[in-house]
């Protein structure tokens, strides 16, 4: 079917006809570089945002206590609303199908110092969870455990930003040394990255939350509860909040209606609706870019007629000669296929050429980092090339399968 | 070889009907050479279109080499018209954008025979024609006769049973016509391929063994050379 003989007489006739073919191409050529930028940019937005989305479990939701701001059974507005160990332990309980679970303490930006060296950083004493939930990469040593929590031992995981700033850089240097937080000294037993981009996260030492209520605080007192959903369905997730919420409400008498009495962060929530937008975003490149492809076909199909027509006594010849229909079928729409992919092909390496070109010189910003036309795309622009390339030869190549010998032949 | 019995064919056109073809019989034994005569109008390439399966005759009965030629696909057809037939025309329909060479192995193309193979294939077709210095040119370079004899070349490169000329000598002067017809009788006598010649001449049409007059869309004279 797809011979070289084939191919030689259809790389002959379009020798024959240069600019025709070079017109038709272009079109095509053009259609697919449009599609492979707008992909691209679309991706280098969604990158941007995605950015903006790290550090942080995508399934996970942060309960922090605040102030109620509705009256509820008799009690007044402005109350604080204080979380312990029991609140904790309720959730833990009454919630079903989180994988992992954390209390923390918001003990704020406070003084650390190793030997001459000091700064303030942000100490956050959590459960040993909290590194799951964070999704923070182990570099060194180890981050918190449950012993560290049953014995309430003073030992800290601390940021790689922390350790290059106390110890000045020398990685070996901060495993096993004491560090001062609060005057109270604490082992360094892990450092670890965190792909978050606030100075908060960068810039941050975990500590057991045990430990942290004996030696700074003396009580249960806890600010934050976090979970992740595990496998949960949004669904699922929505009701395991839901649930939370009034298990909270219940043992702190405050309205389950209440939007200040608790602060929630569902992340899940934020990346349902970003996959939302950009799901959006995607279907209206592809509408514009098969629109702009489409121009190209029915470009390339005119032209196609055209030269189907010219070549009408040709066609006839041939047939006389002993073409079937089939065969003159197939020397159209390999034609056409040739066109298309060829010139599709330019259009491809040219778009991809110039995505390469922004992503290397232009500085990733908030909202646009790596342009980039993955594997996927290229491929899937290669099959609708080639369908593309089909359809814009299918009426041609009928037409020209339809021509009958006598009636060409008459034609002078 | 050919054997036609009471062949009709009817032109409609929108309203019009055209009755061209009125009950043609005609039996050609192979290696015959025959002349169709006849007014203009009177139905002779209509008969030879229908004798080379490129249109489909109403009525009656046609047998090409023991096949009988009726209802077939178009691909069927086109099979049959390159192993059997080979076409010559008075405006010679070479395909203009392929040299001398390329025209002549076009048949075997539809033969799946290799292109190199076809190619020397048609080298010898020309040479036979003395031809062979001219095999690159495009046709747009030769003369009449020159495209002519390609044409023949074209019509035998498939070693057809029978070849179809219609009117292979109305656009050439005199001399060069008796030159086309010296080969076409050198063919006929050493290779025995039976052929039917259109001609409005007299001089064309006795160096054929035989002569049919058509009138009116049927056959009113048999005359032997
Ligand atoms: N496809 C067609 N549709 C309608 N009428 C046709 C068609 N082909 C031929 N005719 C008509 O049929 C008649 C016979 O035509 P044909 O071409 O067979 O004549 P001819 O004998 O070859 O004439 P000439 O010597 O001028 O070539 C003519 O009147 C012509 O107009
Ligand atoms: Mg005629």
């Amino acid at each position: 079917m797809f011979s070289i003989d084939r191919w030689q007489e259809i790389y002959s006739t379009i020798r024959k006809n240069k600019l025709r073919t070079f017109l038709t191409g272009f079109s095509v050529a053009w259609g697919i570089f449009m599609l492979i930028i707008l992909l691209g940019s679309g991706n280098g937005l969604e990158n941007g945002v995605k950015e903006e989305f790290k550090g942080g479990a995508m399934n996970g939701i942060w309960i922090s206590s605040g102030v109620t701001s509705v009256q509820y059974k008799g009690l007044k507005t402005g109350r604080e609303i204080k979380f312990t160990d029991q609140d904790y332990k309720l959730i833990k309980n009454s919630i079903k199908g989180y994988d992992h679970i954390s209390a923390r303490l918001f003990l704020g930006n406070v003084l650390v110092s190793y030997n001459t060296e000091y700064g303030n950083f942000f100490v956050s004493p959590s459960h040993p969870d909290y590194g799951y939930i964070k999704e923070i990469q182990v570099l060194k040593g180890r981050f918190l455990n449950q012993i560290d929590i049953r014995e309430c031992r003073k030992v800290a995981a601390i940021g790689e930003k922390v350790q290059s700033l106390l110890f000045k850089g020398k990685d070996s240097l901060a495993m096993e040394k004491y560090i001062n937080i609060k005057g109270v000294p604490f082992k360094v037993v892990g450092i670890f990255r965190d792909f978050g981009r606030d100075d908060s996260e960068q810039k941050r030492i975990y500590i057991p939350i045990t430990t942290a209520q004996k030696v700074f605080y003396g009580s249960n007192v806890i600010n934050q509860i976090s979970f992740t959903t595990g496998s949960a369905t949004p669904e699922e997730a929505d009701a395991m909040l839901r649930k939370a919420k009034m298990t909270l409400s219940r043992s702190h008498t405050f309205s389950p209606d209440d939007p200040r009495a608790i602060d929630i962060m569902n992340k899940s929530e934020g990346v349902r609706r970003f996959n939302a937008l950009f799901a959006g975003i995607r279907l209206f490149i592809w509408i514009i870019g098969i629109g702009t492809i489409i121009a190209g076909i029915v470009g390339v199909s005119n032209i196609m007629m055209i030269s189907v027509k010219e070549r009408t006594k040709e066609i006839g010849i041939r047939k006389t000669l002993g073409a079937t229909p089939a065969s003159i079928i197939m020397l159209i729409m390999q034609e056409a296929i040739l066109i298309t992919g060829f010139a599709g092909y330019i259009g491809l390496v040219l778009g991809v050429g110039l995505l390469e070109l922004i992503s290397k010189n232009m500085p990733p910003s908030d909202f646009f980092r790596n342009p980039e036309a993955n594997f996927a795309i290229a491929l899937g622009a290669t099959v609708l090339l080639i369908i593309a390339g089909g359809l814009a030869g299918l009426f041609p190549a009928l037409k020209a399968a339809a021509i009958r010998p006598i009636e060409a032949l008459r034609e002078e | 070889m050919i054997n036609i019995s009471n062949i009709h064919k009817t032109y409609v056109t929108g309203n019009n009907k055209l009755h061209v073809l009125k009950g043609i019989n005609l039996r050609v034994e192979a290696g015959e050479m025959i002349s169709v005569m006849g007014a203009s109008g009177s139905g002779k390439s209509t008969l030879l279109n229908i004798l080379g399966i490129l249109d489909n005759h109403d009525h009656g009965e046609y047998i090409l080499n023991g096949i009988r030629i009726e209802n077939l696909n178009e691909r069927k057809a086109a099979q049959l018209r390159n192993k059997y037939l080979g076409f010559v025309f008075q405006s010679f329909n070479l395909v203009s954008f392929k040299n001398a060479m390329e025209n002549v192995a076009l048949p075997l193309y539809y033969q799946s025979v290799k292109r190199k193979k076809r190619n020397a294939i048609a080298m010898e077709f020309l040479e036979r024609m003395g031809l062979s210095e001219w095999a690159q040119h495009l046709p747009n370079e030769l003369s009449g006769g020159q495209k002519q004899r390609i044409a023949i070349a074209r019509a035998l490169i498939a070693k057809p049973k029978v070849i179809l000329a219609d009117e292979p000598t109305g656009a050439l002067d005199s001399v060069t016509s008796q030159e086309v017809m010296d080969i076409l009788t050198d063919i006929n006598k050493k290779e025995n391929i039976t052929m039917l010649i259109v001609t409005h001449e007299h001089d064309i049409a006795k160096r054929t063994q035989k002569t049919i007059r058509i009138t009116d869309g049927m056959i009113t004279e048999t005359v032997i050379n």
